[in-house]
């Protein structure tokens, strides 16, 4: 089983996956206070880009609210937290279940009813809209003045309530993303795989090769949907505060396709790249800008629009099937 | 004896445009049947309406003793019609190679055992030494090939082809009747095809059916059709029958 993981993968890639993953494992014994907490939010984009492209990049429907399964989640979880003191672990449940929902009833509006492309995209607008709307009313979560989860000195990490040191939560998002990158490998080689990669490509020759379309892109917004929710989780147990302005608005939508996009929509590593890219090169941008003595609130989001705008030009494909090609790793299907 | 398709009486109206007008035929099993005619004749829209793209207006469709009329086009091919487009529709990001398995996947559920069928069917249609490249690098007479073999991977018991002859030299064209022949003789494939190069439907087809606006204006064994007064007039031109 873990063998087949690997099929088909260049040795040298295979060298190159260890080295990165040593040191990415090795990354929090080495990495001052300020890097670790640069490198959780890298792997968080990494994540949410990857369930992003479960959508988008391998089954080509393009949502552009995906921030309101990052809500749902992050609100069910602490909601039970708080209300119930039932445990982020057994509040992910409810977070997966609840964001699935959301996205079945989003998939099962456009799909069923023709609504695709562009409009598809509007759609998911829409909802991710509506959710911001009716959490800034929902008193039971602190309305628009947020909602809090305790924040208490703890003295050890405690995994099972998700309470603890940059560290632990370092090591859970690194564990999030591997999971995510190993479970859209395994699909992206089975037959929901390649069925999602027809739809993309051409739905009415999908359709003529006797493949459900509607199933199919249902299975894709639900399970990229739950998959969200899971980060979403972590962000309210990381951040310890949830607002809805924050969390359901449309520019947390838009930052988190950006890695994807910039990295290579469709891509496995395209995800990983790209949130690499942009967080770490803004982040050091700004360090920069910091220590040249500019105060530049606004320059982020015109790197990334800068970083938006090579990509296009130059690497339309992304940066990743360009530098696997650099790197000679280029697998069948990578 | 059955047959394997039966079109009765079946009729499809763009707004003003009756497209298919009343046409009714017999496909038997085992056999080749081509339709030919003008173009704007309403062959497409024949194509289409027996493989589920739309709902006829009037008339029904039964295919192996069932109703398949209105039918979703998936379907349709999950119950053994597959069928090429006129204008091609490969997956042009992916390989020909993964083109031909996601038509095999769905008889087979296991991508291995898919992927050796998309190997023998690249195989027949000359495609094999070409499955690494990605099919938006093809030409069109190999295009018009990867929508056969994608098509015939999904193992229809009958196959409907759309006009898979156009743009193909005529060794290619001779090629393609040959592979056609084979699959029909050894697997007793059913085939029923649109097509305007009478080279291609005079050695194949054992029965013609001849549409124009719509109507169908002749139909039987290829000889006797192509002497029909109608069909020169309106088809063929004089020069055809000497």
């Amino acid at each position: 089983m873990i063998g087949q993981l690997f099929d088909g993968v260049p040795r040298r890639g295979l060298v190159l996956l260890a080295g990165l993953l040593v040191v990415l494992l090795a990354a929090p014994w080495i990495a001052n206070d300020y890097l670790l907490t640069v490198l959780i939010i890298v792997l968080y984009f990494a994540y949410t880009g990857q369930a992003w492209n479960v959508m988008m990049g391998f089954a080509g429907q393009l949502s552009l609210g995906h921030a309101i399964y990052v809500g749902l989640g992050g609100y069910a979880a602490a909601a039970l937290y708080v209300h119930f003191g039932i445990g982020p672990w057994l509040g992910l449940a409810a977070a997966i279940a609840i964001a699935m929902a959301c996205g079945a009833i989003i998939g099962f509006l456009a799909f069923r009813f023709g609504v695709g492309g562009v409009y598809f995209a509007i759609l998911t607008i829409a909802f991710a809209e509506f959710a911001r709307i009716g959490f800034d009313h929902f008193k039971w979560v602190g309305a628009s003045s947020g909602f809090f989860l305790p924040v208490a000195n703890y003295t050890r990490n405690d995994l099972w309530n998700l309470r603890g040191n940059p560290m632990m939560f370092y090591y859970v998002m690194l564990a999030l993303t591997i999971a995510a990158f190993a479970l859209c490998h395994i699909l992206l080689k089975s037959r929901v795989g390649y069925y999602w990669q027809a739809i993309r490509e051409d739905e009415i020759a999908a359709r003529s090769l006797g493949i459900d379309t509607f199933r199919y892109k249902m299975y894709a917004v639900v399970l990229s949907a739950g998959m969200t929710a899971v980060a979403g989780v972590f962000f309210a147990f990381y951040y310890n505060n949830l607002f809805p302005e924050q969390v359901f608005h449309i520019s947390r939508s838009i930052e988190l396709i950006l890695g994807p996009i910039i990295g290579g929509i469709g891509t496995l590593f395209g995800p990983l790249v790209g949130a690499f890219l942009l967080t770490g090169l803004s982040e050091a941008m700004q360090e920069f800008l910091t220590v040249l003595g500019f105060d530049a609130p606004g320059a982020k989001q015109v790197f990334y629009g800068l970083c938006l705008l090579v990509v296009v030009m130059a690497l339309p494909g992304g940066v990743w099937p360009w530098l696997a090609a650099k790197l000679g790793v280029t697998g069948p299907r990578s | 004896m059955t047959p394997l398709l039966s079109v009765d009486g079946v009729a499809k109206r763009f707004r003003g445009l009756l497209a298919v007008d009343n046409v009714s035929f017999r496909v038997a099993q085992g056999s080749i049947f081509a339709v030919i005619g003008p173009n704007g004749a309403g062959k497409t829209t024949l194509f289409n309406v027996i493989a589920g793209m739309f709902a006829p207006d009037r008339g029904s469709i039964a295919f192996a003793g069932e109703r398949i009329d209105g039918l979703a086009p998936d379907e349709i091919c999950r119950r053994g019609i597959g069928r090429t487009f006129q204008l091609v529709r490969p997956f042009p990001a992916l390989s020909v190679e993964d083109n031909v398995v996601i038509g095999a996947m769905l008889r087979r559920h296991d991508p291995a055992a898919a992927r050796r069928r998309a190997h023998e069917v690249l195989g027949r249609l000359d495609l094999f030494g070409k499955r690494h490249q990605l099919a938006s690098a093809l030409t069109l007479p190999d295009r018009k090939r990867l929508e056969v073999a994608r098509a015939l991977a999904t193992d229809p018991k009958l196959l409907l082809l759309d006009e898979v002859m156009a743009g193909l030299r005529p060794a290619e064209t001779d090629r393609m009747v040959s592979v056609l022949t084979e699959l029909n003789r050894e697997s007793g494939l059913t085939i029923l095809l649109i097509e305007h190069v009478m080279r291609a439907v005079m050695a194949l087809a054992a029965r013609v059916l001849v549409l124009h606006h719509g109507a169908t204006i002749a139909e039987g064994p290829p000889e006797a059709v192509v002497r029909e007064p109608a069909v020169v007039q309106s088809y063929l031109g004089a020069e055809a029958v000497e």
